[in-house]
């Protein structure tokens, strides 16, 4: 009997948290599809006059195309070029022994401390000075750097797990360090730097502060600061911002999906055992 | 490259014969972390002492302590640390306890289990500023969909002011982070217990042990590390989050529901007084680290004390 009850208990507990989590999405895209003058009224499943029209406006009214796009550019190009520069450090960190190695792997580790947000102001400053204001590449620059320790980190729990005979293999084949390391060490480190550059990817899509602080031009926004043009000082427009809620999630939650299952394994062992 | 030449190390752990080999590798990152990470830093604490208004410039100065001073003695600074440490720690306990329990219902697998993992991972991806307008769309005390609900269900006879009402509030935007920060639990802690190896449990049934007991004794004290660990990145995460206020409540109503880091926001953002907001970041960064040493040192204490 206490067996029937547990796993009732353990059916209604899992089915409670599956619509709380799945509810408000369903909500958002409930709005989305309403007429517009009917936004606020509260049907609970998808009504007759249902409607693509908020979606239009997103591309109409305002240019979420490029906001889009640009959010593209900036994670990819982010993500990429981290996991490049995190393969370097995580090759040294997991191949040499050095003096030093403790605390090179200290500096990184203290900034997972560092509120991001204390960066907002300087980042400002100094990037004003060197021309990179409003440019989508000054928004790469600070993300990669941001992502930095914790690409490093994790890549180097991967790294670890790879033999080294394997490198050693390459160079007496005739393989450099680098040559090594991208030709005959990435491939295997595959799965690993994907859930890498899928964490990555999401932080960036997802970034909205320094976004918003260091692009100022509408031509270079991306997509999370634009949400904001939807808020007024007292009104609120709600079906355009469902729409792109809905719009602006697709990309992560599929890349998400995909991956959710090897992600559990993927990061615990970059992170927790790294 | 020159490093070819250079044995790799092996795991007997013989020394690499350069030096600067391993440097070289580490280099870009290093620069970037310097400039990005910790120039920052250092500017953030000289700005600190510094009269910076963005929008008087011609009118920067040093300013000894002003700045600090301003920050506890402004009107809602109470407030504002009652709100983090609500934030923080009601936040953490429902989020630590939920995802360990769904971890601990996930481990088994069952029919659509990974199916069911990769929908409620979902919250992980969303951008929590967006998710902050979604929840402050449901929670609106007028048009909400919440008060909607729980009027027809007879729950309430007047709409709640969720979103008016600060104490309400406060407790909407922790609602928000529970639903939101749930999802790296169930990760990370499902991930630790696929880690205990199977010959422990199957050891332990066979000693006696029943669910709950192989759970306190077995699985807890295995995955303890790990769950010291993600424990504390976890505060020091939730801390530094600020965006689902910041899309929600944006501090509202009267800054009674502003953490440290969302002030900080509103300080550098909307009132662009950045020395204020440098003072405030620097001293968020000295309490983190505060308590992060003693946190380690009260987990190893209590480690040692055990073993």
């Amino acid at each position: 009997m206490f067996k029937t009850l547990g796993k009732a208990t353990k059916i209604s507990v899992l089915s409670i948290w599956f619509v709380f989590t799945i509810f408000p999405l369903y909500w958002m895209f409930l709005t989305s599809i309403r007429p517009v003058r009917e936004v606020t009224k509260k049907f609970y499943y998808p009504h007759a006059n249902s409607t693509l029209d908020s979606y239009r406006t997103l591309f109409k009214q305002y240019a979420f195309g490029t906001y889009i796009k640009n959010s593209f550019v900036v994670s990819f190009a982010a993500s990429a070029f981290v996991i490049f520069i995190g393969m370097l450090g995580a090759y040294a960190l997991a191949r040499y022994k050095f003096k030093g190695k403790s605390q090179i792997m200290l500096v990184f580790l203290i900034t997972q401390m560092i509120p991001g947000l204390i960066a907002l102001a300087p980042l400002y400053l100094l990037l004003s000075k060197v021309h990179l204001l409003n440019t989508l590449f000054a928004l790469i620059l600070c993300y990669v750097g941001g992502m930095v320790p914790f690409a490093t980190i994790m890549l180097r729990g991967f790294l670890q797990r790879i033999p080294p005979e394997l490198d050693e293999a390459a160079l007496i084949d005739g393989c450099n360090r680098f040559t090594a390391l991208f030709r005959v060490v990435f491939p295997v480190a595959l799965p690993g730097i994907a859930a890498t550059f899928i964490f990555a990817f999401v932080q960036c899509w997802n970034e909205l502060f320094l976004a918003m602080v260091l692009i100022d031009s509408d031509a270079n926004k991306t997509f999370p600061v634009a949400e904001r043009s939807f808020i007024g000082a007292y009104y609120i427009e709600w079906g355009g911002l469902a729409a792109s809620v809905m719009i602006g999630i697709i990309p992560t939650v599929v890349m998400f999906g995909l991956m959710s299952k090897f992600m559990i394994s993927g990061l615990s062992a970059g992170i927790v055992k790294g | 490259m020159a490093a070819s030449v250079h044995k790799l190390v092996r795991k007997d752990g013989k020394k690499s014969h350069n030096i600067l080999a391993p440097l070289w590798f580490l280099l870009p990152a290093l620069i970037l972390v310097a400039i990005f990470i910790y120039y920052p830093v250092f500017a953030t604490a000289n700005m600190s002492f510094k009269n910076y208004k963005l929008f008087d410039q011609s009118n920067i100065f040093y300013n000894g302590f002003e700045n600090f001073r301003g920050i506890f003695k402004d009107l809602h600074f109470h407030r504002i640390i009652q709100n983090t440490v609500l934030w923080v720690s009601v936040s953490l306990f429902f989020q630590f306890f939920i995802g360990f329990g769904l971890a601990l219902y996930l481990k088994p697998k069952f029919k659509f289990s990974g199916l069911y993992q990769g929908i409620i991972f979902i919250p992980w991806a969303l951008s929590g500023f967006l998710m902050g307008l979604v929840w402050k769309w449901i929670f609106d005390d007028n048009l909400g969909v919440l008060n909607d609900m729980m009027l027809k269900a007879h729950l309430i006879s007047t709409p709640i002011p969720w979103l008016s009402n600060a104490n309400w509030a406060m407790a909407a935007v922790i609602i928000a982070n529970i639903w939101y920060g749930v999802t790296f639990f169930v990760i990370m802690i499902l991930a630790a217990l696929q880690g205990v190896p199977n010959e422990i449990l199957e050891a332990a049934e066979l000693d006696g042990c029943g669910k709950a007991k192989s759970l306190f004794l077995v699985i807890i004290p295995y995955i303890r590390p790990t769950l010291i660990l993600i424990v504390l990145l976890r505060i020091i995460w939730i801390t530094n989050f600020p965006d689902i206020i910041f899309g929600m409540t944006s501090g509202g109503p009267n800054e009674q529901t502003h953490i440290l880091s969302s002030w900080l926001v509103q300080k550098i953002t909307y009132d662009q007084d950045w020395g204020s907001g440098s003072a405030l970041g620097l001293l968020m960064l000295g309490v983190l680290f505060i308590f992060t040493i003693f946190y380690l040192l009260a987990t190893r204490l209590e480690e040692d004390s055990e073993g």
